[in-house]
């Protein structure tokens, strides 16, 4: 009785799909914005691989391209001052560097609303009060918060890489659907060709305390060194326990088949 | 319940005789997994899955209680209560990705294990209740995971429980009433993630039951092994332990460093990004894509591109998705053939490796986009995948003529062992 019904079944599943295979145009569409689409390139970083460490010098020089440039429009709400000793600074350092930010708060007095200096506990002050000023502000586009950025995009820490140095201008070819509008600018890494971000970052727009040369690539390969600890603060932490534990299992293994090989030495199987 | 040959258990300190005698849990688990359970000589590697399953709840429900402790179920705050235990909650961040990816190792020892009970037809007399009870885990797995998915309450998990809650609303007439008492609202909202995680949280814990079910239906006949022919006598066996203890231990190792080497190394491997991006009602992924161990069930389901019949290409998929599971519970009978391993089905062995094939195909063509040339391949590997099942297996098992077979396990195990005096002196 199983057999039959089930031959019948699978008959009209296989008729459903064979019709389906013969109705289902066997051209895609085409899509022209795919051919230029770039893939992003590969940016080498310091936490990259299975040895990865933090380059602390590279952090501070990619939070200070946060600060003085991103943070106009970027929020980095995960991200608490007292983290940043995570970046090599002093306790005495984050305060200070906290007491330069105002964060909201109350009047203690009368209650209404007002600001204060900066703790070591408050996260990054976010540049607008909410959604509406945030989109009102940007050509109706919503700055995303940073601070899940390298892995909340396809393509992690290269896509936020060649996004800030792919901004260019359209090539010749593009179609004219497919060119910028106003308030929107070209970049080939991004899946719609035209964001509304501008191109945020030029030559020496930041002093680096440290000397480094403030070029385009060196602050988005900083940026990006940033955002990829702010990402996951944890990550070198990460990696490091998973060889100690990587290492403890492999002993335990070795042992374990010892002792199979071991029990079953006079057993054929 | 076991073998007459079994070891009886015959406990000698005082304190073990009385506990015998109020509460005789020893014995139990001496009869289960001790001495007192006699298990085929001859099982092969494809045997530690069970073992390894069962590790792999253990992990899943040892470490998702652990993140109950710190996750908050409200679409506000449960986004950033999974970041606080990514940055803030002491190992947080390794409790929380062991759980994400214990889960496809989960997947990943549960798909071996079916399919190695479907190479040496494990599913058939007389083990057949052991199979119907690993399709109902396997079915509680997949809602239990699919809900788990949604707690981050990030992008994919709304998207996901959008489409996945969607598929009800194909049903005529009561459909749509029956998503939105599913959901508790119109879209998944506060109400869906509140109870997500409390189902979420109990059906590990049914898994847990049916697995007991699943264990006792299997020490009635005993397991099947590689040749297929069941027991004859105490030489056939030999205790689970010392024998397969030492042999899961061993298993185990080799689990825990893949899971390791996941969870540590690349532990957003199997994800999707958009995951770390909060729920947001208003803007759509470009591609809605369920975790890896969906895909060929969601390759299924688009797969139905045609309003064949009265019922439309949407419904269409979705009775041939649940419908891709269902059939397995009727496998037992599908399968005529007396034989059980494929080792002397030659026949059936092909369609086995085809169907291995089809199943990992369909599984790229669920993460593909719905563009050719992925449709037409889904579409080909599903009308695979039913002929196999209803059309291919009963014909098989029909006109298939079995290799000879050995008389016992002892005698396949003996055959492997002596100086093959056929293929050469080399051998001698």
């Amino acid at each position: 009785m199983v057999r039959p019904l089930g031959f019948l079944v699978g008959l009209g599943f296989i008729a459903a799909l064979v019709l389906a295979i013969f109705t289902t145009p066997l051209s895609n569409e085409p899509n022209v914005a795919y051919s230029f689409v770039k893939h992003p390139r590969h940016v080498k970083l310091a936490s990259d691989g299975l040895v990865p460490h933090w380059d602390k010098a590279q952090l501070q020089r990619g939070m200070q391209v946060y600060k003085e440039v991103c943070s106009a429009c970027h929020s980095l709400n995960l991200v608490a001052f007292r983290n940043i000793q995570d970046l090599g600074y002093t306790e005495g350092q984050v305060k200070t560097f906290a007491k330069g930010f105002q964060v909201p708060s109350i009047n203690p007095d009368t209650g209404e609303v007002a600001t204060r200096d900066g703790l070591s506990s408050d996260h990054f002050p976010a540049p607008y009060a909410n959604d509406v000023a945030a989109r009102a502000a940007n050509n109706n586009a919503i700055p995303p918060d940073l601070s899940l950025i390298t892995k909340a995009r396809e393509g992690g820490k290269d896509y936020i890489y060649s996004l800030l140095t792919g901004y260019q201008n359209p090539p010749a070819n593009l179609p004219a659907e497919l060119k910028p509008g106003t308030g929107l600018h070209y970049n080939p890494y991004f899946s719609n060709l035209n964001l509304a971000m501008a191109k945020p970052l030029a030559d020496n727009q930041v002093t680096y305390a440290d000397g480094t040369k403030a070029s385009v690539d060196q602050m988005s390969k900083d940026v990006t060194a940033f955002l990829v600890w702010t990402a996951e603060p944890k990550l070198v932490k990460r990696v490091q326990v998973g060889w100690a534990v990587f290492f403890f299992l492999l002993i335990f293994t070795v042992l374990a088949y010892l002792s199979y090989r071991n029990i079953w030495a006079d057993k054929k199987h | 319940m076991s073998f007459p040959w079994a070891k009886p258990y015959e406990p000698k300190h005082p304190l073990m005789k009385w506990m015998d005698e109020k509460l005789p849990i020893p014995r139990l688990v001496y009869n289960a997994t001790g001495p007192g359970y006699p298990v085929p000589r001859n099982l092969n590697y494809f045997w530690n899955f069970g073992v390894l399953a069962g590790a792999a709840l253990m992990i899943q429900i040892i470490t998702g209680i652990v993140l109950a402790m710190h996750y908050s179920a409200n679409v506000g705050v449960a986004f950033n209560s999974v970041e606080h235990i990514m940055r803030d909650v002491n190992a947080g961040w390794f409790i929380r990705y062991a759980h994400m990816n214990g889960a496809s190792m989960f997947f990943i020892v549960v798909y071996l294990h079916i399919f190695r009970g479907l190479y040496y037809g494990s599913y058939k007399a007389p083990r057949e209740m052991v199979w119907l009870l690993g399709v109902v885990i396997f079915l509680l797995m997949m809602a239990t995971a699919f809900m788990g998915y949604v707690l981050p309450w990030g992008q994919m998990s709304f998207w996901g429980a959008q489409v996945i809650t969607g598929f009800f609303s194909a049903i005529p007439i009561v459909g749509e009433p029956v998503r939105q008492w599913l959901l508790g609202g119109f879209v998944p909202d506060n109400a869906t993630l509140n109870r997500f995680f409390s189902l979420h949280y109990l059906l590990p814990f049914v898994i847990l039951g049916v697995i007991i079910l699943h264990i006792w239906a299997l020490h009635i006949p005993g397991s099947n092994n590689p040749t297929g022919i069941e027991v004859k006598d105490e030489q056939d066996t030999v205790p689970f332990h010392p024998y397969y203890t030492a042999k899961d231990g061993f298993g185990l190792g080799i689990f825990l460093l893949v899971f390791v080497a996941l969870t540590f190394f690349s532990p957003n491997m199997l994800g999707h990004a958009d995951n770390y991006i909060p729920a947001n009602s208003l803007s759509t992924p470009a591609h809605i894509v369920p975790e890896w161990y969906f895909l060929p069930f969601y390759a299924i389901l688009k797969a139905f591109t045609f309003n064949f019949l009265w019922i439309d290409a949407k419904l269409w998929g979705v009775i041939a998705m649940f419908a891709s599971i269902a059939l397995l519970f009727f496998l037992p009978w599908l399968d005529s053939s007396p034989v059980k391993s494929s080792t002397y089905r030659p026949l059936y062995r092909w369609f086995f490796w085809v169907l291995v094939a089809d199943v990992l195909l369909l599984g790229v063509c669920g993460m593909m986009p719905a563009e050719q040339p992925w449709v037409i391949l889904s579409q080909l590997g599903s009308i695979y995948y039913f002929a196999h099942f209803l059309v291919i297996l009963p014909i098989v098992s029909r006109i298939e003529r079995p290799l000879p077979m050995p008389n016992s396990i002892t005698e396949a195990v003996l055959a492997k062992h002596a100086p093959d005096t056929v293929s050469g002196p080399a051998a001698a």
